[in-house]
Formats: structure tokens, C-alpha cells, sequence
């Protein structure tokens, strides 16, 4: 059981709250307490300063995972993505609401609100970020009523059939 | 009445199921079935979906909009009937999630599916008393039928946020009123997965006599008729009943169709009436009257007389997912992937 | 500082040695190290044991005096430090022997590495392996230590137009070298078709782009190079030791196709053995997964960066050729026990210095490299090790 591990982390995991250096501005994300890009990186000790992140942001690189992290198991194949967001940090985080073959680098993506893991039947639920497209086009195919004659299955539809 | 909705938001999951797939596997007719609700697809929540997420979601989406910082939140209720805790409440997460705590109350609120319009009337109350500024009112579910019950065929997911306050109202909320009794049509158990219900037993005493005379009541008391009103909005457990029962009382399709939307997800729930009235939202101009009346089995009806502002028209849409959207895209599942979605597979080492 | 020289050197074979324990295989290298050395075990002054995860492993921590123990030295009561750098283990305890011995503390030093890995079903394994990435802001999102290396590889891909079939290319290679290693996990040769078909574990890699999860122990006798030839004829001198740091992250690189801590870790390498990437005979590199080799051989400086792909594939990198890569097969067909790999490079290289590495012998070997790296390059390692004239 991890529960006060995960539990100090959700002002992060939630809504992504990082820190800037008012030294140099840099961005980072999670929050540090010491400045890496700062020359004489005492300058910027105390000046390290809470900074929300929007959520928003762009793929960088991505995979398609088959052998999945722990919690991850119902989701394969998944995407997962170094995502850079617009102010600057670059956060690592499953790509959801997206079929494997729509995936690409340079994609616009939002962060999203999901459940991360169990601590089994019984234990407590983890939450926290991953990430949906930002665009309706990079998303959800239209739906088809029964009475519709059927398309040819699109290839996402029967990877996940 | 002072206090009204300030701003909404809905969310409902990408994936979807139909009644022919479902039949498929039961070896009924599930077209046919689909066909007599009046469903054609229902929603459903991938694994890493719940009622904490969709809530989130949808509350997110609803404090953009309206431009509220969420510190100025002072009560949040969640309502549903699928609370991924028995004991933890939901909405502490959700709060947590929107940076609305710590100084705020919350609850979870629990009464079928109008566990959300109660939990805005508690809001209406609280807002109208400015004990609060803002009060944030949640319907969700991830609701379940069990394997192969009729009820399997419409159970979906989805919910809706709604924030109550007095400045720049959108939708004012001139009445509320409800009608509650002891009626056993429609229960789950402590410990039980899948809810039961008293198949015909729903109809003419649970769902249409709470609904009806709620409706009438409210009608009554503001002296009005349904050609008072653009838009209804009811409880719709299927496409059918709140066909039915607007017709009774004298509604036209007209005033149904953006209040309407089980058709398309199914049945959210304590989400339904919400994401309904949410989709009227989407659609509304100013000075547009508004009758919704929800419905929560055990049993109770809450009937809302509200009138949109000119505010609306300078309400951003913009952010977030209209309703519409939710109703027309989709991807469909398999009955096998569905089951595997919504835990229905035993895995090994359980 | 003084000259340190390896002495002596011992291998378990690698692979699912499924009837040995952790201590069988740690002490069966240890005392062919310290055989070969010709070395009594009244002249040792130490023990440094690499080791990534023996408490999650086999429930076992405070392994270094269990080994000195059970080799039966435990009557000099001598020190024995266990040295943690996730896959690079191994090669950080030779650092730290290193600089036992050329600090003059110890004259002759055992450094160990061992890891038992069949011990556990393979989802555990795999999420100990990835356990050495950042667990809370990258595994708690999904990430896997093979996709953390599948983002390198796409970006790689993207940047540089890396294709698939030179990812696989590497795996290829490294069976056919481990073909005649009787130490390796695996000896059977693989086609580039066997590789593109495997299931995939983290696009672009598949099963057979990944290192396997092998049992396996290995040790080098360390000693001053100046009385070296007591012990052998053919001393080797550890011409440099260098290790360096990374991010724990993959995310918080400014780079993501270039493992900034080998770069910086072998130009030190190359700076204190006054030597050039060219010089190198003989190396063996780290490549946990396909993409692992290509981004090496940039860094270490063997190629332009970017053009690890189609120079890998080209076969210049087999034997015959100016550099030839793992002869021992790599982590890929030799083996990948997570603390004995970086110990198990230097066994090789040295084997092969010595001329004693048979029909896997590479010609005219007389600068060797070891490159070894802890989860995406949060830590890398490099030694040049070369024969005392």
C-alpha cells in the first residue's frame, strides 16, 4: 500500500501545478526546488515559485504499448507519449480517446482526467493525468445507428473488436 | 428566485455499444428491442473511466465557460448512483480535481437517477440563502445492467455539471418543486454489482405517475401550460417513456428533441435529465422557457421551471464538447470488448 | 593514482539456470576471478557486488557480506559494499573498484556482479526493469522501460529517418555473435524477418528488439598494474573508468535521441586514456533494446549522429571489420542479468585482449570499450580497457 505516496502528489497529479524560477522563468513540471538551468544554481534557491500548467501541448514522440505498466492491463495496446506542453515542460502520459493508428508526432493534446491505477479490488483508486486529442478530428469516428447499412470496418474499430 | 445556472458542462465516454450487438450475444432480438426503447446506441466508459473522471470532466469544462475561479466554489455534490467508493466520497476528488478545495463542503448525493437535480436544488438553496457564492451540482453514472437484463440494453455512462450562483445568470430558475413517495421499483442492494428492478412495476406507478404529477404541479403553481415552453426536458430511463409521458401531458416532439437524448447514449442515469438539458442549453437563445422534470426510482420526481437570460447569448460555448457532439460520435464496440470494458470478465487470481 | 590492471576473470553461463541460486552463481564467478588471477584469498582487500534489485528479486537485501560469506572468506571479515546503478550495476562497481585499487586502499579487490531474475514471474521482472526509470512521474503514467526506449527510438526514427528494419538489424547481429559464445542466453541465429514478425512489446519494439530477463553472475580480479604480471601474463590495464548522470526522466532531456550521460561519459573516457574512438578494436555496448546499440554508437563517437542506422545495418560493425560490436552477443543474446552485465562486458573484452576469446575472437584486439547504462541513461558507464605492452 502506497497511499500517502500517491495521496502528497495529487495537487501534481490532478492539475498539473509546477514550479517557475523567477530567476530565469524556466518552466518545470513536476515542481523542483532548485533551478537546473540557472549558472550558479544557488540564484535561484527560495525563488522557485508554484506555476500551473494548462493542460495543453503536442506529441513528441510516441509508442504503442503491448506490454503494459502496472494498472495499465484493460488498456492494451495503449498510446503512451512524451507530450511537450505549450509553456514548456515535457510530460510523459498515456494518449486516450484515440485509436493506435491515428497517433502522430505533432498531434495536439489536452490533458485529460483518468483513473492511473487500483491497489487491487479493494484498495484505493489512483488518479490523475493522461492525455486526449485536442482537435474533434483527431478523435471519435461518427457513430452509426443499426438501421445504417454497415461501412467496411475501419481498421480502429476492429482493433479494438 | 435569485439564484440560477451560471454555467454547465457534459461529458460522456467515446465508446459505444448497440442493442443488436447486445441481443447478439443473448440470443434475443436486440434490434428489435433496441427499436421498442427507442435506443439506438448506449455509451460506455473505457476501463480508466468512472464517475470520479466523467464528473471531472464535465465540471472542468463547465468553469472554463463560465470563467469561475473554482476557490469561489462553496459546496459541490456529486450525485450517482455508481460512486466508485461505498464508503469515500466522490466528491472530494472531483473538488480536489478543479482546485476547489479546501474551503468548501461537499457531499455525495444518492437517489437513483435524480440524485443530480437534488443535488442542484440543494444548490438553489444554498446559493439562494448566499451562504455560498458558487455551488457546483454533478449528475454521473457508469451504470450497469446485469448480463442479458433488459436493462443491459440501455445502462450507459455519461454526466453533467452544473454551476449555481447568482451573477450572470444564463438560466434562471424561477420554480422547483418535487413529488416523493415510498415506491419499490428499482434497487440495488449493499454489496450487490447489478441493480434489481420490478420489470412492468417501473411504468404506470413508479416512472409516469412521478413524472406526471410533478410536471402538473409545477405547471399549476406557475400558472402555466406546456405552450408556455420551448423546450422539456424528463427523465428518459429509454427513448419510449419520455416520449410518453410529454405526450400525455400535452408536450409536441418539437419541445422534446434537444431534451432528448437517450436515443443516442443510452441511459447516464443520474446524468440523463442533465446532459438533456444541457444539450437545450447548447441550443437556447434568450428568454426561452425551459420544463425539466427528473426522475429517481424509490421514488421521486424534481420538476425545474427555468427561464434562459440574455446572458446566454454572450455564454462561450466554446470550450469543451457540445452535447451534439457526444450524440453523434461514437466508436462501437464488440459485446466481447464491452464485457472486458466494464469488468465483467472474471480474471484469473480474483 | 596508481595504474589498476584486471588480474583475473569469471562468467556463469547466462540464461534460465533454473536448479542455481543467487549465491551459487555469484560465488562460481567470484572463485573462477580469483582462480584465474592466481590469486590467494589472504592477499583480497575487498568486494564490490553490482546488484539492481536482489531485495525485490529473491527478498534479499545486504548481499555482499552473503557472498563473502557463503565463498567461504568470511573468516578474513573482510569489506564488502553492494553498488546500486539499475542496469549499470555491474559497471559501477568496477568503478568503485577502480578506485579502491588506484587509491591504493586495496591492492586486490573482487567486483562482482549478479542478478537472479528467473526467481520472479516476468510481469514482475518487467516492472523491476522499469523501476529503473522514474517511477512517479513515468511509470505511474504507463511507461515501461522498453516504451520509455520506443519514444527514443520513434523520435530517432523522425529525426533522422532510422527505419525499422536497422533497429532490427541489431538483434540480428547479436545472435550471430552469440552464436559462438557458450555463455550466452541465446545461441540460435535470427533473420531480419524473425525480428520485424516478433509480437510487439512497445511499437516500434518487439519482442526480439528487447534484451531477455537471464539469471547470471560475473567477476573481475582487480589488482595494481605494477605487479600485475605476478598474476598473468597478459595484464590489463584499465586505461580508463568513467561514469556520468543523467535526468531520472526521459521527459526532462533537452535531447531525446542522445544519452547525454555517454557522451559526456566516454569523451572523459577517451580524454583520460588519451585515446580516440577510432583506436577502439573491440566493444561491447549496451543494447537492452535495439534502439540502445544505435543511440550508443553515436554517443560513444563510432559513428555521425544519425547515422547509426544504416551504418549498422551495413554489417560493418561484425568481425573482420575496424570495430567490431559485442562479440559476446550483448545483453540481447548473451544475456541481460541486470547487475552482471556491466562486470560480463569487461569479462569479454578482456578475454578478447588476451587473445583467449577462440572462435570468437576479434584480429589485432587491442583497445576494447565497455559501455553500460542504468534505465534510459540516468547513469552511464564507460571503461577503456587495453593490453599492457
Amino acid at each position: 500500500m502506497s497511499i500517502a505516496r500517491f495521496w502528497r502528489e495529487t495537487p501534481r497529479r490532478y492539475n498539473l501545478g509546477g514550479s517557475k524560477c523567477t530567476n530565469c522563468n524556466t518552466v518545470y513540471f513536476p515542481p523542483r526546488s532548485v533551478c537546473p538551468e540557472c549558472t550558479h544554481h544557488r540564484q535561484s534557491i527560495e525563488k522557485m515559485v508554484p506555476f500551473q500548467l494548462s493542460g495543453e501541448g503536442e506529441v513528441l514522440s510516441y509508442t504503442v504499448v503491448h506490454e503494459p505498466a502496472e494498472g495499465f492491463e484493460m488498456l492494451v495496446p495503449y498510446v503512451l507519449a512524451l507530450v511537450r506542453t505549450t509553456e514548456g515542460p515535457v510530460l510523459t502520459g498515456q494518449v486516450v480517446d484515440i485509436e493506435p493508428e491515428g497517433i502522430r508526432i505533432g498531434l495536439k493534446v489536452r490533458a485529460t482526467f483518468r483513473k492511473l491505477r487500483e491497489e487491487g479490488k479493494a484498495g484505493v483508486i489512483h488518479y490523475g493525468y493522461k492525455f486526449a486529442p485536442a482537435e474533434e478530428a483527431d478523435t471519435t469516428p461518427v457513430a452509426r445507428s443499426p438501421a445504417e447499412p454497415a461501412p467496411e470496418p475501419r481498421e480502429p474499430t476492429r482493433a479494438r473488436a | 428566485m435569485q439564484a440560477g445556472i451560471v454555467s454547465y458542462g457534459a461529458y460522456v465516454p467515446r465508446y459505444r455499444i448497440s442493442p443488436g450487438e447486445i441481443g447478439r450475444v443473448w440470443g434475443t432480438d436486440g434490434e428489435a428491442m433496441g427499436q421498442g426503447l427507442n435506443v439506438l446506441r448506449k455509451s460506455v466508459p473505457s476501463p480508466d473511466e468512472d464517475t470520479i473522471t466523467i464528473s471531472t470532466e464535465s465540471l472542468r469544462t463547465a468553469l472554463v465557460r463560465g470563467a469561475i475561479d473554482p476557490q469561489q466554489i462553496g459546496a459541490l455534490y456529486v450525485g450517482s448512483e455508481s460512486h466508485p467508493y461505498a464508503v469515500k466520497p466522490t466528491a472530494t476528488v472531483v473538488a480536489q480535481a478543479v482546485g476547489a478545495t479546501p474551503n468548501l463542503t461537499a457531499a455525495d448525493f444518492e437517489f437513483a437517477c435524480k440524485a443530480g437535480t437534488a443535488a442542484i436544488q440543494t444548490c438553489l438553496g444554498l446559493v439562494g440563502a448566499e451562504m455560498i457564492r458558487y455551488g457546483v451540482a454533478i449528475g454521473t453514472d457508469t451504470s450497469q445492467g446485469a448480463p442479458g437484463d433488459a436493462l443491459e440494453y440501455s445502462a450507459s455512462a455519461g454526466g453533467a455539471a452544473f454551476v449555481i450562483g447568482r451573477e450572470h445568470v444564463i438560466c434562471r430558475v424561477l420554480r422547483t418543486l418535487s413529488y416523493t413517495t415510498d415506491t419499490p421499483d428499482f434497487w440495488r442492494r449493499e454489496g450487490q454489482k447489478y441493480p434489481s428492478h420490478g420489470g412492468r412495476f417501473t411504468g404506470e406507478p413508479a416512472y409516469f405517475r412521478h413524472v406526471s404529477e410533478a410536471a402538473r404541479a409545477i405547471m399549476e403553481a406557475s400558472g402555466t401550460t406546456p405552450k408556455d415552453y420551448q423546450h422539456v426536458v424528463f427523465h428518459q430511463p429509454n427513448g419510449k417513456f419520455p416520449q410518453r409521458v410529454g405526450k400525455t401531458l400535452g408536450f409536441t416532439e418539437a419541445q422534446m428533441r434537444y431534451g432528448l437524448v437517450t436515443p443516442y447514449i443510452g441511459n447516464t442515469y443520474s446524468g440523463a435529465a442533465l446532459i438533456g438539458l444541457a444539450n437545450v442549453l447548447d441550443h437556447a437563445g434568450p428568454k426561452e422557457r425551459i420544463l425539466v422534470v427528473g426522475y429517481g426510482s424509490g421514488a421521486g420526481s424534481d420538476a425545474f421551471d427555468l427561464e434562459t437570460t440574455d446572458e446566454i447569448a454572450k455564454f462561450d460555448r466554446s470550450f469543451g464538447r457540445p452535447v451534439q457532439y457526444y450524440l453523434d460520435h461514437g466508436v462501437a464496440l464488440s459485446y466481447a470488448v464491452y464485457a472486458k470494458f466494464r469488468g465483467k470478465i472474471h480474471m484469473g487470481g480474483e | 593514482m596508481r595504474e589498476v590492471a584486471v588480474l583475473g576473470v569469471g562468467q556463469t553461463k547466462f540464461g534460465e539456470l533454473w536448479d542455481r541460486s543467487f549465491r551459487e552463481i555469484g560465488i562460481e564467478a567470484g572463485l573462477q576471478a580469483l582462480v584465474d588471477a592466481k590469486l590467494s584469498s589472504a592477499d583480497l582487500g575487498a568486494l564490490y557486488l553490482g546488484n539492481m534489485a536482489s531485495g525485490s528479486l529473491i527478498d534479499q537485501e545486504h548481499i555482499a557480506p552473503l557472498i563473502l560469506d557463503y565463498a567461504g572468506l568470511v573468516g578474513r571479515h573482510l569489506p564488502a559494499f553492494r553498488v546500486e546503478g539499475g542496469g549499470a550495476s555491474g559497471a559501477l562497481a568496477l568503478h568503485q573498484g577502480y578506485l579502491a585499487v588506484a587509491s591504493g586502499l586495496y591492492d586486490y579487490v573482487v567486483v562482482g556482479g549478479a542478478e537472479k531474475l528467473t526467481d520472479v514471474p516476468d510481469s514482475a521482472a518487467s516492472a523491476i526493469a522499469s523501476s529503473a526509470a522514474d517511477h512517479e512521474w513515468e511509470v505511474v503514467f504507463g511507461a515501461t522501460l522498453p516504451a520509455l526506449w520506443a519514444l527514443i527510438a520513434r523520435r530517432h526514427m523522425h529525426r533522422f529517418g532510422t527505419t525499422r528494419e536497422e533497429l532490427a538489424s541489431v538483434p540480428v547481429h547479436d545472435h550471430a555473435m552469440a552464436a559462438k559464445n557458450p555463455n550466452a542466453h541465446y545461441r540460435n541465429k535470427l533473420t531480419l524477418e524473425q525480428v520485424l514478425g516478433a509480437g510487439p512489446v512497445a511499437e516500434p519494439l518487439g519482442v526480439l528488439d528487447c534484451a531477455p530477463f537471464s539469471d547470471g553472475a560475473a567477476a573481475v580480479v582487480l589488482g595494481p598494474l605494477e605487479i600485475a604480471r605476478k598474476h598473468t601474463e597478459i595484464p590489463i590495464r584499465i586505461a580508463a573508468s568513467q561514469v556520468a548522470s543523467d535526468t531520472m526522466a526521459l521527459q526532462h532531456r533537452k535531447e531525446f535521441t542522445t544519452l547525454a550521460s555517454t557522451e559526456v561519459a566516454a569523451r572523459r573516457a577517451f580524454t583520460q586514456a588519451r585515446r580516440a574512438p577510432a583506436d577502439v578494436r573491440v566493444a561491447e555496448i549496451h543494447d537492452a533494446y535495439s534502439i540502445s546499440a544505435l543511440v550508443a554508437l553515436e554517443d560513444l563517437g563510432f559513428v555521425d549522429k544519425g547515422r547509426a542506422g544504416p551504418e549498422f545495418a551495413s554489417g560493418k560493425f561484425g568481425r573482420g571489420g575496424p570495430l567490431t560490436i559485442n562479440p559476446s552477443g550483448g545483453l540481447k543474446a548473451q544475456g541481460r542479468p541486470f547487475g552482471a552485465v556491466g562486470v560480463a562486458q569487461v569479462v569479454e573484452i578482456v578475454r578478447q585482449l588476451r587473445g583467449e576469446a577462440k572462435d570468437r575472437q576479434v584480429a589485432d584486439a587491442t583497445l576494447g570499450l565497455t559501455h553500460d547504462v542504468g534505465g534510459t541513461g540516468a547513469t552511464s558507464v564507460v571503461h577503456l580497457l587495453e593490453r599492457a605492452s
